[in-house]
């Protein structure tokens, strides 16, 4: 077992590391921060900017392989580097983490959870007008892309501010307001900020995740010891409650664990859309502002959170279903 | 042991010629049977139709500029009304359409193959095979698609969209190409496939002819589905302006625009949104559709 | 004679348009056991969940079903509930997954008990434990702490039981309990219903497709075909005055164990018919050697044709079956003739281990499995050596291994005078075609998505012969089935007829040698005996060698020359087919024969038999000395303590124990088996 693990272990550090190096070596390659400094006003002199850019490691005039040792040395002692504008990147990393996991645990939580809720009372009742229901609108949901499905929420927001509320009640941009005191308004100007991104997420999860479980349900209901269930006398509810929803749940739940893995990095859209200075977010960012060590960094991280993610699944897999853990 | 010739002859003018109904037949039949599939395929061929016929009919071309109208609302001189450049709506969104459903329909193809031919070349083999092709794969997985399409896109500019069609199914097919390996694995302990081994059929040969051929359904449903998130992956760089670049419009550089004018000039974001969400619904229907068609116990009867 | 407990009258149940079953009527008395008889399709699992109230929704079910006297059909929801478990129990064929995989077994014991008694939970427990004892599970308290996957086939059926008994049921219906299992297991579980039974005094209703089962098991048989009863009556009036011709051609279709001769089956011709389409009048019809135009003109009703004996057939007087003595058919003394003189296949010593790995998620090696262990047999030209073994015993192993044609990991294969371990290219491919193989599932083993000339053209096309035809067709007239369907599909034929093309498509290449992994256990009885025949003949006619492997020791005994046991990887015992099967040495095969039930009500109610306790010990860790010593009857009552000590400490080779027979056992004893 311990074995196996280092084994696992040791091939996803080697993807990381090879995940992360192809990622600085195609972005120290295709971006050019140089291009940063020709629009100033004034220009400043070539001198300048080439030492500038020395000083942050990103001189294209210097060896492309000098500057990947040069990264890679700070990755090994935890440094990812400096941005185009000179701070660390660990700070700002660290700090958009934060603004991501607040903004996508709560879509993530409601949207698996409708999701399963969903899907697992129309596989009970298939075909009927629930099921429909349900079926139909996760195809519409899916069918729309975040950006379309953002936009048209910011629209619907500006719309119901205005004829429904009569005031500002669902804010579009940002995850908080400046100068707001008190830590009840706080917690209701947040709250504000996050129901609009929030319903962005979760609606696509909601429909991803309900036409999973309602897949793994219906595979499980026909199931030989959902029988067994109720020729012991169970009713039918008990029985698809205690044996087969249980059963139904556990690949679902491994899901659950990749795609928050998936998310750290992927709410780009949403947070780009709703002006939240997450890590997704920044990935637009530092690539139109050729910042080749943020970019480098957001992809280790990245790497790292989907392995962790996966090897959550697989230990959550474990954990709830006795045939893998023996 | 032999049989005579004439009993021969005889077996040879009758019988053969008339074939039962094949399986494809049969898939086709049960397909166009269900109202789902029946739907998504009318309204997907409505789209094509729209997309490559309909700007015969319009007056206007997508690079056409009508300085008489900017940011006008449809009326019959502009079906869909002008952009802030005088841009006719309507010839800009079939043009945008075009180019979407024709990137979304090559890097589906492309990705398919490539998972189909990964997928099935690891599983069969196993051993150093897969775990090179695995690796590969998961390496893949690991990088984020989006950060690298998005530093690659100057490449994309001027007319080169069909690199962005590869780079885009170089994205797409891992996911597929795992579920191809798994399965690649149990057709591979099939006897069918066992049979063929102690025939002495080479591996290559088996492969191509007994392990994706039977994999064929997935391989078909999963290819329509990937015109979809190829579709949406499209908008979605395309949007941020790493996809397809100008003059060149897709869905996603259309709505990126709308959406800045949507408030005020909704005709420039709702035509493009509604045709972009009914193309992917309709593909998605018939992907679905296929699934059941192919498999008449899975999920649906 | 007492009341009735359960009685069924006229229950019909149809799927849409399709009546799957057409009038059933029955009733079972308090401690009677009633067996429901009938090949797949027949309607015999229909009948049972529509009297358990399981069927899917959709289905739709008139006539009645009285348990005690109280109507269940149409009954409330929640009174079936409160009957299901308590009054009416079941048991399911496939035991490996009828157990919900995350719950412990014996708290789902105790769930049954919970549902239908007010107990604690500790109290259910307690319960459960008993049960498991009941059922035979050795060491119960700790078991029941155990997840389903930690348990074989058998225990699992056995937990099952248990809970089917929790609340000392009326009815038990067991539909197909031990199908699934190995035959030293079905015995063991045959017993453990018994036990239950007395335990309970439960009626039980016996669904199975396996004559043999019943007729040990039944006090009364209902054969069905087509969704009817077509045959009611006592054991012994169903199998020895059958009045019914499907009756008496299922019996004549069963080959057995305990003949010696080769008379050849009677298959029933023909396939049975879908529940879609029935053939008008008499459905049988179609395929009855005594048909008459008369017959199509009607269904024909049960005519009483004796007390308690009721026939569907308008012949019924003119059905003569075979008597009760015909089993000891006059035995032309034994078949052995000098063996062939060239070798077709020589295994020599062959070992195959194999990791033993656990975990799904955190695959990790825990041990080695000695699947074959120093395995030798050889097979001479035109003979048929049949490999007979339980699951686990190495069998499928050593077929693998032969047919991979590479350097076993220790011994020595010998194919048609190649050393396998010395093979060039060219060798190997000389080899393939002329060894063939012929697997169980003949709708696995034809690719899907390829026609039938496609499937026969494959070997030649890949052997370089073109123009294929002409062979296709030569083929299919060969193994008896219609030329002009070589454009089909193998969806679109039954399952004995893609068993044959299966063959045909071994054939192609005109081999010396026929590999055959359970060619005929998927197939029916009545399919069954049709293929066998069909076997047979072409090795006559085409000089074939057969290497069969199978189960099924009834099969075996019929079509093999010599027969060679394997127990856990070992060969227990090895030779003629005769001596063998009327004289075995090795306690293993003496209990293996015995434990295989005969069609035969007055041989079984008189047969001893010898049972063997618990399951096969795991391959990765086999006992010491002779591996079958843990569960050796003569180990156990006849040895000494001395004599006992050669078999834990030395492994016995196989040893001439007579003419062509040798049995691996330190103190072989040929006798013979009722």
């Amino acid at each position: 077992m311990a074995g196996f693990l280092a084994r696992r272990l040791l091939n996803y550090a080697v993807l990381v590391v090879v995940a992360a190096s192809l990622a600085y070596l195609v972005a120290a390659t295709a971006l050019d921060p140089r291009s940063n400094y020709a629009d100033r006003t004034p220009k400043p002199p070539p001198a300048v900017v080439d030492a500038q850019l020395t000083v942050l490691n990103l001189n294209d005039k210097t060896p492309l392989l000098q500057r990947y040792a040069v990264w890679a040395g700070g990755v090994l002692r935890g440094d990812f580097g400096k941005t185009v504008a000179g701070a660390p990147v660990n700070d700002d990393i660290k700090r958009r983490m934060g603004v991501t996991f607040r903004l996508v645990i709560l879509g993530l939580v409601c949207g698996s959870l409708l999701g399963v809720l969903v899907g697992a009372l129309a596989a009970v009742r298939q075909y009927g007008w629930f099921d429909r229901l349900s079926t139909g609108l996760s195809f519409l949901v899916l069918a729309v892309p975040v950006v379309v499905l953002a936009n048209m929420l910011i629209l619907a927001g500006a719309w119901a501010n205005q004829h429904v509320f009569g005031r500002q009640v669902l804010l579009v941009s940002g995850e908080y307001s400046a100068g707001v005191e008190g830590l009840g308004s706080q917690v209701v100007d947040r709250l504000q900020h996050l129901v609009l991104p929030t319903i962005s997420l979760s609606v696509g999860l909601i429909a991803v995740f309900s036409r999973y479980q309602r897949n793994m349900m219906l595979d499980v209901l026909g199931a030989d010891f959902v029988r067994t269930a109720r020729a012991k006398g169970l009713s039918r509810r008990r029985a698809l409650t205690r044996h087969a929803l249980r059963t139904a749940m556990i690949p679902v739940v491994t899901y659950f664990a990749f795609t928050f893995g998936a998310l750290l990095t992927g709410a780009t859209f949403t947070e780009k859309i709703f002006g939240w200075h997450g890590l997704g977010e920044q990935l637009i960012n530092s690539i139109f502002s050729n910042d080749v060590n943020t970019v480098a960094a957001i992809s280790l991280l990245a790497a790292v959170s989907v392995l962790c993610a996966a090897l959550a699944a697989d230990l959550l897999h474990a954990a709830l279903d006795p045939r893998v853990r023996a | 042991m032999t049989l005579s010739e004439e009993e021969l002859a005889e077996e040879l003018a009758d019988g053969t010629l008339t074939r039962p109904p094949s399986r494809a037949r049969m898939v086709a039949g049960r397909f166009f049977r269900s109202t789902q599939g029946l739907i998504g395929f009318a309204v997907l061929a409505l789209m094509f139709l729209l997309a490559f016929v309909g700007p015969l009919f319009s007056p206007w071309t997508y690079t056409d500029k009508d300085f008489t109208a900017f940011m006008q609302p449809p009326s019959a001189r502009h079906w869909f009304g002008t952009l802030q450049t005088g841009s006719d709506v309507f010839a800009v969104t079939l043009r945008g359409m075009q180019k979407s459903l024709v990137v979304g329909l090559l890097a589906a193809l492309v990705s398919t193959a490539l998972a189909a031919v990964v997928g099935a070349f690891a599983g069969y083999f196993l051993g150093w095979t897969d775990r090179v092709l695995s690796w590969v794969t998961d390496l893949l997985l690991v990088l984020p698609a989006f950060l690298i399409l998005a530093i690659l896109s100057p490449l994309f500019g001027s007319g080169q969209w069909p690199l962005f069609v590869v780079m885009l199914a170089l994205f797409l097919w891992m996911v597929t190409s795992k579920i191809v390996r798994g399965m690649a694995i149990s057709v591979k302990e099939r006897e069918f496939v066992q049979a063929a081994r102690y025939m002495g059929v080479p591996p290559v040969r088996i492969i191509f002819r007994h392990v994706i051929p039977n994999l064929s359904s997935l391989l078909i449903v999963d290819a329509t589905l990937n015109v979809s998130s190829a579709i949406l992956t499209e908008t979605s760089l395309s949007y941020f302006g790493f996809g397809i670049q100008p003059p060149d419009v897709s869905f996603g550089t259309l709505i990126a625009d709308g959406s800045l004018t949507a408030v005020y000039a909704p005709w420039t974001f709702w035509f493009v949104a509604g045709l972009l969400v009914v193309t992917v619904l309709a593909v998605n229907l018939v992907g679905d559709a296929l699934r059941d068609a192919f498999d008449p116990s899975s999920g649906k009867a | 004679m007492d009341e009735p407990v359960l009685e069924v009258t006229d229950l019909t149940v149809s799927f849409g348009d399709v009546r799957a079953v057409r009038g059933v009527s029955y009733a079972v008395r308090p401690g009677e056991v009633l067996g429901i008889v009938g090949e797949s399709g027949s309607g015999k699992s229909v009948t049972s969940a529509a009297v358990m109230g399981l069927l899917p929704p959709g289905a739709r079910v008139t006539g009645s079903v009285r348990l005690r006297g109280k109507e269940l059909i149409g009954a409330p929801e929640r009174a079936l509930n409160s009957f299901r478990g308590k009054s009416l129990s079941m048991v399911f064929q496939d035991p490996l997954s009828a157990l919900t995989p995350v719950y412990r077994v014996g708290d789902q014991i105790a769930e049954a008990v919970r549902v239908h008694q007010r107990v604690g939970k500790e109290t259910a427990l307690v319960k459960a434990i008993e049960l498991l004892e009941l059922v035979g599970i050795p060491r119960p308290a700790e078991r029941a702490l155990a997840f389903p996957h930690e348990f074989s086939g058998g225990m699992r059926q056995r937990v099952v039981i248990a809970m089917a008994i929790a609340n000392d049921p009326d009815v038990i219906i067991c539909d197909e309990p031990t199908t699934a299992l190995d035959v030293t297991i079905q015995a063991q579980i045959l017993e453990v219903l018994k036990r239950a039974q007395a335990k309970t005094g439960a009626a039980i209703i016996m669904i199975t497709h396996d004559l043999g089962v019943v007729a040990g098991f039944a006090d009364r048989v209902l054969v069905m075909y087509a969704g009817r009863p077509v045959e009611v009556g006592g054991v012994d009036d169903i199998y020895y005055r059958s009045r019914m011709p499907y009756t008496a051609g299922l019996l004549g279709s069963v080959p057995r164990v305990d003949r010696r001769g080769r008379q050849p089956l009677t298959p029933i011709e023909g396939n049975p018919p879908s529940p879609a389409a029935l053939p008008p009048g008499c459905p049988f019809a179609p395929r009855c050697p005594m048909h008459v135009s008369a017959c199509d003109e009607e269904e024909p009703p049960l005519f009483e044709v004796g007390p308690e004996h009721r026939a569907a057939c308008i012949r019924w007087q003119e059905v003569h079956p075979r008597g009760p003595g015909r089993h000891a058919a006059p035995s032309d003394g034994p078949r052995l003739r000098a063996r062939g003189e060239r070798s077709v296949l020589e295994v020599h010593q062959l070992v195959k281990d194999y990791p033993l790995l656990k975990g799904a998620v955190f695959k990790r090696r825990i041990g080695t499995v000695h699947a074959v262990a120093r395995v030798s047999f050889d097979l001479r030209q035109g003979e048929t050596l049949g490999l007979v073994g339980e699951s686990g015993s190495g069998k499928t192993t050593a077929l693998t291994q032969i047919l991979e044609l590479a350097a076993p990991q220790e011994g020595r294969i010998v194919v048609l005078g190649h050393d396998t371990a010395r093979l060039s290219r060219a060798e190997r491919t000389e080899i393939r075609r002329d060894m063939q193989v012929v697997f169980q599932d003949p709708l696995a083993s034809l690719d899907p998505r390829m026609t039938v000339h496609d499937i026969l053209a494959e070997p030649l096309r890949t052997h370089g012969r073109p123009d294929s035809g002409r062979r296709v067709r030569e083929l299919l007239a060969l193994v008896g089935l219609d030329p002009a369907h070589a454009a089909r599909y193998p969806q679109d034929f039954s399952g004995g007829q893609r068993q044959r093309i299966a063959i045909a498509r071994a054939l192609a290449l005109e081999p010396r040698l026929l590999v055959l992994d359970e060619p005929v256990s998927a197939l029916d009885v009545s399919i069954q005996a049709g293929v066998i025949n069909l076997l047979d003949s072409l090795k006559a006619r085409l000089g074939l060698s057969y290497l069969f492997v199978a189960h099924d020791l009834a099969v075996v005994r019929y079509i093999a020359d010599r027969v060679a046991v394997m127990y856990l990887g070992r060969i227990a015992e090895i030779g003629h087919v005769d001596a063998v099967y009327d004289h075995p040495a090795h306690p293993y095969t003496q209990a293996l024969l015995s434990a295989i039930p005969l069609p035969d009500p007055e041989r079984e109610r008189s047969r001893e038999r010898i049972l063997l306790e618990g399951d096969l010990p795991s391959p990765a860790n086999p006992p010491t000395g002779c591996r079958f010593r843990t569960r050796c009857p003569k180990f156990r009552t006849e040895l000494t303590g001395e004599e006992r000590e050669l078999c834990v400490g030395v492994e016995p080779e196989v040893r001439p124990v007579g003419e062509d027979q040798g049995a691996a056992c330190h103190y072989a004893d040929r006798r013979g088996v009722g």
